[in-house]
């Protein structure tokens, strides 16, 4: 019996040194990222050096490896809505913050985004958000895009609201919104339609003004 | 608010820029920063030694001492720092608590100094991190138990207006309380050995007759034993009886191990009072007499040692049953080897399988009567393999068994590890709330239209309250919501106001749901219905806002108002023909024409106007008045009730 025994223990620790060449591997992965100067951002932004200060500050708090990854993107989004489920417009937002597709977002990126989102023209700014509308990136949003933000924001509301959330509601929103950017009816949005209707929309071009002092 | 990401608010700010043109209604005004301070380092000196910080490091945790105004109390003008006279070594865990969101307990810190310190900077302790909580809670277990225990010393004196029951409940479970329980105790103790003793000396030969062969004692002085177990019994009798009508749940106290044990010690003497007539059940009735020597279990309500013994032997269930589905196993293959192995030996003892497993107990548990013993070489060589084996086999569940032991003796002197479980949970709870705080903070705010971004409407609407009332609203108003708190709420407005729907919290959202299933009034034609659905609430809410002036905790931009009713306005005209005589009773002040929508809020849906008598007029809930917002019980009226009505 303690022949087998012993056999047994001999067959599992065969197997513990691949094991531990996958541990390597996760930790050759965690690399850590710097950002450029802070000359340069502050040339390619439009925040001065103290505002750039501050921002590193929180965002090297978070991340102390200098760059966020989908899932602590979605962690961190997710605290300001507790009510509902942030995750799929975190996702949205993440692939229109990180530039370069690499499955991970540097201080430049989110600093070039914000730079935009607070400091940019209307042009830049409407110009993001059909970025991130655009899901698939090839120009046009169209009405699946289209439904899957505006599922993606109701998601954040959860499911306590008032009035109850009926299930035609994602529809009608998503058809007044065609309604109103589709100039030429043609089911899909492109940029200068999008560009276009939002210029004419007062409340659009007011409540883009809104964020200016958020730095 | 979200502690520890307070640095990511503009960027979520920034964020919802994606919104703005999927929304149909204009957003709410941001709030500002009116002293915007450039962040700037803060001196904290705690007892001498000097720390520094940014201050939105400690403007990350706005519900603590340093990062709300609290800490303006502590300013030294002179040296133009906060200055605060406690202990330097502990602030350094607190400090890191701010920088790195995370709080650690220090090992070395006595936990009743540590919890004052937590106690005094406002932070609670559910909030230490994972890595230290186990010790944290671990030390403060024991730290109560101490002061229990020596609590408890003191705590034996008599309640008084005890009832006669619950006096002899407390008497028989803890012997100490007075010299009766300690006299009960020890006679019951005693004669629950005179009774085993009994039993033992009735089987001893104590024959003096020469001629006759060796007489049990029990049958030589029949009467002399009759008349002690008949003494035993009563008194265990009268024991149990008494027992059973002090125990305060009866139902339990039978189903109880002690208890079941007590009718088994006392059975027998009465099922053999029956029987003993009957010769045919007499063979039955003499195993019945073994069962009273389970009155020798009786003393382990006198001794906590065996208790624990029974209690470890319940819970090394696994062990044992391990160790004896192995034990067979060997004893198997072993009887089974030297059954063949002996076979051909003349004599042998090794008649059957069966008659081998004798010889593989023996040997494995190293006993080796002798009785059966290997005559053939191979016989002898599997039996040294089989007593080899046994002592490891038998040696290693042990151990185990004694850890265990050892294990569940040290937490009887400590909490159970059950309860640690529920601690947890209750912890986990704990945490969930003070996170959901920040969802119900928002709605709180709503409710009590806190929001500073509108308040520029306010002073109108204060002059039409009472004047008591607008201390009190005063009061509410001044009261700090902090600068990330309300950039907080303004992004969740944001959000509110592009879907155009709002929060609400989960009970109201429940009630609203049902009154929308149950309160259909039959006046209604079931195609306006499913319509009304949407627009009802509409129109509803929109009178809602029209109350406004009335309660005046809300302010809200006239625009608004009127941009809402245009658009509306024809839905509510539908509803015209029904039944107005109810939107009378509610609304006295001068409303713009949509009056008329209110009737619509009555039909279908949530918003069941239901009349509040006319003393109540500002009261113009729309919610059924049986659910008053326990919350803020001292506000005026005003304040209760806009538990609906939205404060964008």
């Amino acid at each position: 019996m303690g022949a087998v025994v012993g056999t047994l223990t001999m067959q599992t620790r065969q197997r513990r040194p691949s094991r531990d060449k996958i541990d390597d591997e996760l930790e050759l992965s965690i690399v850590c990222h710097r950002p450029e100067g802070l000359e340069q951002l502050q040339a390619q932004t439009n925040f001065s050096k103290k505002e750039l200060q501050v921002l590193y500050r929180g965002f090297k708090n978070e991340c102390p490896c200098g760059a966020v990854n989908e899932e602590t993107f979605k962690q961190i989004y997710s605290q300001f809505f507790p009510h509902g489920d942030a995750s799929t417009y975190a996702h949205y937002l993440f692939n229109a913050f990180d530039s370069s597709q690499n499955g991970s977002i540097k201080f430049e990126d989110f600093v070039t985004a914000l730079s935009i989102l607070l400091r940019g023209t209307t042009t830049e700014k409407l110009q993001w958000t059909f970025n991130l509308y655009d899901i698939n990136s090839d120009g046009y949003i169209s009405k699946e895009e289209m439904t899957d933000i505006v599922k993606a924001i109701y998601d954040m509301m959860g499911r306590y609201t008032y009035p109850a959330l009926k299930t035609d509601t994602l529809k009608q929103h998503v058809d007044a919104f065609f309604r109103k950017m589709d100039k030429n009816r043609d089911g899909v949005v492109t940029l200068d339609e999008f560009i276009l209707s939002c210029q004419e929309d007062e409340n659009i071009m007011r409540s883009l003004q809104l964020f200016e002092n958020v730095i | 608010m979200a502690a520890g990401v307070a640095a990511w608010l503009p960027f979520a700010r920034a964020a919802a820029i994606g919104w703005m043109p999927v929304a149909n209604l204009p957003m709410p005004v941001a709030p500002t920063n009116k002293n915007k301070l450039q962040d700037e380092l803060i001196i904290l000196n705690v007892s001498g030694r000097r720390f520094q910080t940014w201050r939105n490091t400690l403007d990350r945790f706005p519900d603590t001492l340093l990062g709300s105004s609290e800490k303006e109390f502590f300013f030294n003008e002179d040296s133009r720092e906060y200055f605060f006279d406690r202990d330097p070594d502990m602030f350094r865990s607190i400090l890191n608590f701010y920088r790195t969101g995370k709080l650690h307990y220090p090992r070395y810190e006595c936990i009743s100094a540590y919890d004052e310190e937590l106690a005094f900077f406002g932070i609670i302790p559910e909030i230490i991190g994972d890595c230290c909580y186990e010790e944290y809670k671990d030390r403060k277990r024991e730290n109560i138990e101490r002061l229990l225990d020596d609590l408890e010393d003191n705590k034996d004196s008599k309640l008084p207006n005890m009832t006669v029951r619950e006096t002899m409940w407390r008497a028989f479970e803890n012997p100490h309380t007075s010299t009766m329980a300690l006299v009960f105790y020890y006679v019951t103790g005693f004669f629950i050995a005179i009774s085993v003793i009994t039993n033992v000396v009735e089987t001893v030969p104590c024959g003096l007759t020469p001629n006759q062969r060796d007489v049990p004692c029990g049958e030589r002085y029949t009467e002399a034993f009759f008349c002690m177990d008949t003494a035993c019994v009563m008194i265990f009798t009268v024991e149990y009886l008494m027992r059973l009508f002090a125990a305060p749940s009866r139902y339990r106290f039978m189903r109880s191990v002690m208890s079941i044990i007590d009718v088994v010690a006392i059975l027998p003497y009465y099922i053999g009072l029956v029987m003993t007539n009957n010769e045919d059940v007499s063979g039955a009735f003499v195993t019945l007499r073994v069962f009273r020597v389970f009155r020798i279990f009786k003393f382990s309500r006198h001794s906590q040692g065996l208790r624990i013994l029974g209690y470890t032997l319940k819970s090394c269930a696994s062990e044992l049953g391990f160790l004896l589905f192995s034990l067979t196993m060997a004893i198997i293959i072993f009887a089974t080897v030297m059954f063949y192995a002996e076979k051909g030996s003349t004599s042998s003892k090794f008649t059957s399988i069966p008659a081998s497993f004798w010889y593989t107990i023996v040997t494995m548990t190293t006993l080796g009567y002798g009785d059966m013993v290997p005559k053939t070489i191979a016989g002898k060589i599997f039996g040294s393999i089989c007593s080899l084996s046994g002592v490891l086999v038998i040696a290693l569940p042990v151990p185990v068994i004694v850890s265990n032991f050892s294990r569940i003796y040290h937490q009887n002197q400590r909490a159970d590890k059950r309860r640690a479980q529920k601690v947890q949970k209750a912890r986990l709870a704990r945490m969930r709330i003070s996170k959901s705080g920040s969802s119900t903070a928002f709605l709180h705010s709503k409710r009590n239209g806190l929001n500073q971004s509108l308040e520029l409407t306010l002073p109108y609407y204060k002059m039409k309250l009472s004047p008591q009332g607008s201390i009190e609203e005063d009061q509410q108003m001044k009261k700090a919501t902090t600068l990330l708190e309300s950039q907080h709420h303004h992004l969740l407005q944001c959000l509110e106001k592009t879907t155009n729907h709002e929060f609400v919290d989960e009970r109201l959202y429940e009630q609203g749901y049902l009154q929308t299933t149950l309160q259909n009034f039959p006046s209604q034609s079931p195609s306006l219905s499913s319509e009304e659905g949407m627009t009802g609430t509409c129109c509803s809410r929109r009178v809602k806002k029209n109350i406004q002036p009335l309660n005046a905790t809300h302010s809200h931009p006239h625009t608004h108002n009127l941009k809402e009713l245009s658009t509306l306005h024809i839905h509510c005209r539908e509803q015209h023909q029904l039944n107005t005589s109810r939107s009378s009773l509610n609304l006295i002040s001068d409303e713009s024409g949509s009056l008329n929508c209110k009737s619509s809020g009555l039909v279908t849906t949530a918003i069941i106007s239901i009349p509040t008598p006319p003393s109540n007029n500002s009261r113009a809930s729309p919610d059924a008045p049986p659910h008053p917002n326990p919350d803020s019980p001292s506000l005026p009226n005003p304040g209760t009730d806009v538990v609906k009505i939205s404060s964008l």
